[in-house]
């Protein structure tokens, strides 16, 4: 059976131009930048070569970029290195409710070391209102985290407002920025960010590896102790190959986004609008047009997220839900919480995130395939009875 | 690499497929309620009772794919067993009979065999008074279990 891949933002594919960029730096030119040969050398200049093209993307200067093992360590880099950075100053943090779990569980993990977070609420598309970080403000904040793009239902928040805000109060202000990378124009001026996650297999790059940018005086501690790589910043052996492959993603990403940005956005409107008439009791989460070009997210009532998707890849078509049947937590997604979800619906989310390689015609197979499980679970589901 | 990744046993997978004894029983003797929306799965389990012994199960679910396999299953293993016999059912007798679940899904047969008991307390509880007319004898071995409800 052919598989449709729908979960381009759990992962995506590596490019095969960029696995072409790579290959080289594991055999023939493998050496360790730090040292002062021609190996070395080579492998210190596909670095820098890399630098320059993810710097290039999101319009920051080379120096500003740190490569990291991905976006989940460049999220605990950002709140950590500067929350330890500022203690001093202050140990008041403000986030949102929706955050990716990397930026949650790094703020409660700083909670337990004296911290104070503020969780901002959200609307029932997922914004954030800008006016509530700056009431949130007090003379202790040190840091405000807000993410550009929610993973989980493709809202878009509002980045510039909230930067403009955080920079007349002085206060640094990070984003994970690791869904729109690659994906949307992201312009760390334009945002006014100090700091910005990124990761790489979000972009057809390869897993493992990342970024974190960081504004030029921007004061943070070190992430990793035992080396001088990454101008001190993050101590470890460069996975250089990684960082090759993430610099030929973003050079690809530069070229392609725009055009692509605009057929995904025909599809997955197309998915969206086929499935909400096609399936009754279904719903959209997350804002219908400030929304990532890839993300569709829905509710189907009566249902349970798993369910569904085994269903789906009993046809072969891959997607992901907010139910946490699968976690060992049990609680359904916080996003969909923070959206003033009730539980059952949380549980009967679907997300489908499209790419590089979706075509019309899987989607036609979704909207034919759907509806026809959410028929058979219904029939199943003591919820609908109950409603009606 | 294998040709096929799941994440469930092939039995499971069999049962969540064709889920058996799905849907609801008219009049039924017994109705067992479980679960809440918090977690996702809420089973419902209808029973029919004759002679002291389970002649039909039928049930209804919300919930994910483990608890699709665990309702179907455990409504197979209750048909045509003595009232006793079927409170005898564990857990892990619906999870073994599944080929086994993936630790974070044993609730689900935790929830299968909630919904069981309760399907049958009901029963009991709304039996208790008809001892003497013989269709519906409580056995002796759950007495003490019911007397507090009657």
């Amino acid at each position: 059976m052919r598989r449709i891949y729908l979960d381009y933002t759990a992962t995506t594919p590596t490019h095969p131009e960029v696995v072409k960029a790579m290959l080289p730096y594991f055999t023939d030119a493998f050496g360790n930048a730090s040292t002062i040969y021609s190996y070395g050398q080579e492998a210190k200049g596909a670095i820098e070569e890399a630098r320059d093209k993810v710097a290039d993307l999101i319009g920051a200067q080379s120096e500003e970029i740190v490569f990291t093992s991905g976006g989940t360590e460049a999220d605990n880099f950002a709140l950590e290195g500067v929350a330890f950075a500022k203690e001093s100053k202050g140990n008041h943090i403000i986030t949102s409710s929706v955050e990716h779990h990397a930026v949650i569980e790094t703020c409660k993990f700083l909670e337990r070391r004296g911290f104070r977070v503020t969780y901002l609420p959200v609307d029932e598309y997922g914004l954030v209102a800008p006016d509530d970080v700056k009431r949130a403000i007090t003379d202790k904040t040190i840091l405000i985290s807000v993410m550009q793009a929610n993973n989980e239902v493709g809202t878009m928040e509002p980045i510039a407002e909230i930067g403009k805000i955080a920079k007349e109060a002085g206060i640094y202000f990070h984003t994970d920025a690791v869904q729109t990378v690659g994906h949307i124009p992201v312009d760390v001026n334009e945002l006014r960010v100090d700091l910005l996650s990124m990761s790489a297999h979000k972009l057809y790059g390869p897993k493992g590896v990342g970024a974190l940018y960081i504004r030029k005086g921007t004061k943070l501690i070190p992430f990793m102790h035992g080396g001088e790589q990454e101008r001190r910043r993050r101590a470890s052996t460069e996975n250089v190959p990684g960082i090759v492959g993430f610099g030929k993603a973003t050079e690809l990403a530069q070229h392609e986004m725009a055009e692509e940005a605009e057929r995904l956005v025909y599809l997955r409107d197309q998915l969206t609008e086929g499935l909400l008439e096609r399936i009754d009791y279904t719903r959209l989460n997350g804002h219908p047009i400030k929304r990532l070009p890839n993300n569709a997210n829905i509710s189907v009532d009566f249902v349970e997220g798993e369910s569904m998707l085994l269903n789906l890849d009993l046809e072969g078509i891959c997607a992901s839900t907010g139910s946490a049947c699968s976690s060992s937590s049990l609680e359904p997604s916080h996003v969909l919480r923070a959206l003033g979800l009730s539980p059952e619906q949380a549980h009967g989310s679907l997300r489908f995130s499209l790419g590089k390689w979706t075509t019309e015609e899987e989607i036609g197979r979704v909207l034919e395939v759907l509806p026809k499980i959410v028929v058979k679970l219904r029939a199943m589901s003591p919820l609908l009875k109950s409603h009606r | 690499m294998r040709d096929v990744w799941s994440l469930y046993s092939e039995k499971v997978m069999e049962h969540f497929k064709n889920p058996r004894n799905v849907g609801e029983i008219e009049n039924p003797d017994g109705i067992g309620h479980v679960g809440n929306p918090v977690c996702g799965d809420i089973m419902e389990l209808y029973i029919k009772v004759n002679n002291n012994t389970i002649v039909d199960a039928k049930f209804k679910t919300f919930g994910c794919g483990a608890a699709i396999a665990t309702s179907s299953m455990v409504t197979e293993m209750v048909k045509g067993k003595p009232i006793g016999e079927a409170l005898e059912i564990s857990n892990r007798a619906v999870a073994e009979a599944l080929g086994g679940l993936p630790p974070i899904k044993m609730h689900c047969s935790v929830l299968a065999e909630e919904a069981l008991k309760s399907a049958i307390e009901d029963y009991l509880a709304k039996n208790c008074g008809k001892e003497n007319n013989g269709a519906n004898e409580m056995p002796a071995e759950v007495g003490s279990n019911t007397k507090r409800r009657c």
